[in-house]
């Protein structure tokens, strides 16, 4: 594992030390893995609000009046549909039909798009999204901001609370998935209604040198309605509930987004020809054999990422994201499994310290909130 | 800073043990308990009276983030498992010595005390 001293720091990282964070190594940054804990920052995040820093994810910026032809080349998703100030989570794929990576695209106005990408994947994004892009053939410029900005997410049902406090913009207008740039704590910023935790909630964009200073305004104004920082480790549980895919775990340029059930953000029905459209064609003509489910353990029983699974007594392959639901009290999880075997009620077994221990297929998300 | 009282002996597994007459009484250090973070389960345990030897896997504690395995420091036999410690494995978080031992093991082979660490070589190991 890379050492904390030769990864790149956030702007937030003296703040997260300050805050009491344990900063750990994540795809080549110091980020803070939890601060009071992780079941406490989850029952923080599901029951009131928190705070997390994204700055670690990149930021692509796409401009010019050949923008959305050039995305609509790129993505899986429809660009197309987007009005100006919507956000769209789509997906960019290999030409076999493998995922890049998953990332949300923002519509600033025409022609003017933002595409928020994985940290984990920028370098691998970026040779990506400038190996098919030629500027004056497109009529688009690409341009790599990730350094440029900080991105904050505030999440939980009293997010919009906190951030109306901070902001003349009428947060309660701004509906899923749409966006609004304006001031937000004093400085000029994007703010989104989107988020990864299946909780109500906003993420920030806005100027890497106001990070200090708007960390401490969200801090003041989240007082009185129990705001804490959250780390890593609950923004994975808060995830993983909701079923979110992670890029790595769940996906990769080995699973294709029909067997990851991501066959909503793949609109094959689109004109453009983007990027693994005619593999996965073919595939959807053929059918695919696996699919992406969620499943549950009995009590006491915990499957982590690398699990082996098997059907009938036959390894079909790995858990792909596992933990204990903070909000269920029991195990939770990710695999690919035959098509044949993944619907709800469906059970399998799970090796879980050498012993097989019986999982059942269960409808996701795993937890839904109560507002 | 890790608490780490001088009363007792350490393992490089960072365990704790206190010497009871015939048997040892053993646990997770607070540097272990702070890594492991939110601690929601322990199980896997040999059944009192199973001989065990040293280095044997002996238990195994789960916590939100990750999966972690008991070591038995010695060669010995099960005398008992904290009942009360498995109905509140969080209580570990909270403090991980004195009443919250994990497992009681009758001592076979008296040498091996020997190979435990004293508090301030357990230190100075956390420290590195």
């Amino acid at each position: 594992m890379a050492s904390l001293d030769d990864c790149k720091k956030t702007p937030f990282f003296d703040i997260h030390v300050a805050e009491g964070g344990r900063m750990v190594p994540f795809a080549g940054w110091a980020m803070p893995v939890q601060y009071a804990g992780i079941m406490a920052e989850h029952k923080t995040v599901r029951e009131a609000v928190g705070l997390f820093d994204v700055s670690h994810m990149g930021e692509f910026l796409v401009e010019g009046t050949g923008a959305e032809a050039f995305l609509q080349r790129m993505v899986t998703n429809d660009v197309g549909v987007l009005a100006d100030g919507q956000a769209q989570y789509a997906l960019a794929c290999t030409p076999e039909g493998g995922i890049v990576d998953d990332l949300l695209i923002y519509r600033r106005a025409e022609g003017r798009y933002l595409i928020c990408v994985n940290a984990g994947r920028l370098a691998e994004d970026w040779a990506w999204f400038s190996g098919y892009h030629d500027e004056a053939r497109d009529g688009c410029t690409l341009v790599n901001a990730s350094d440029d900005y900080a991105q904050l997410a505030i999440q939980g049902r009293h997010a919009q609370a906190v951030v109306q406090e901070l902001t003349d913009i009428d947060c309660s207008g701004v509906e899923y998935y749409r966006f609004v740039e304006g001031e937000v704590a004093g400085v000029r910023a994007i703010l989104a209604r989107t988020g990864y935790t299946g909780e109500d909630g906003f993420e920030v964009f806005f100027a890497a040198e106001h990070a200090a200073d708007v960390w401490s305004r969200v801090r003041a104004a989240g007082i009185p309605f129990s705001l804490e920082p959250i780390g890593l480790g609950a923004r994975d549980t808060l995830r993983l509930e909701m079923k979110y895919c992670l890029y790595g775990n769940d996906i990769s340029t080995e699973t294709s987004p029909l067997e990851a059930r991501l066959g909503w953000v793949t609109k094959l029905a689109k004109d453009a020809d983007f990027i693994g459209k005619s593999a996965l064609l073919s595939q959807k003509e053929a059918g695919v054999n696996r699919a992406l489910i969620g499943f549950a353990l009995p009590p006491r029983a915990i499957a982590r990422h690398g699990a082996r699974v098997f059907v009938e007594g036959v390894q079909v392959g790995v858990v792909t994201s596992g933990t204990i639901s903070p909000s269920l009290g029991t195990g939770i999880g990710l695999c690919y499994l035959p098509r044949t075997h993944s619907k709800a009620g469906s059970t399998f077994e799970v090796e879980v310290r050498g012993k097989k221990i019986q999982a059942e297929v269960v409808k996701t998300p795993f937890y839904r909130r109560p507002y | 800073m890790s608490n780490v009282p001088s009363n007792l002996q350490y393992t490089g597994d960072h365990e704790w043990v206190l010497v009871d007459g015939k048997n040892i009484l053993l646990g997770i250090t607070d540097h272990a308990q702070d890594q492991l973070g939110d601690i929601v389960y322990l199980g896997d345990f040999p059944q009192p009276g199973e001989s065990v030897e040293q280095g044997d896997v002996v238990g195994v504690i789960e916590s939100v983030k990750a999966t972690s395995d008991i070591f038995s420091p010695i060669t010995g036999k099960i005398v008992a498992v904290n009942e009360d410690l498995l109905e509140e494995p969080a209580e570990l978080n909270g403090d991980p010595y004195a009443d919250n031992w994990i497992l009681k093991i009758k001592i076979t082979v008296k040498s091996e005390l020997e190979e435990l660490l004293s508090a301030s070589a357990y230190e100075q190991l956390i420290e590195d």
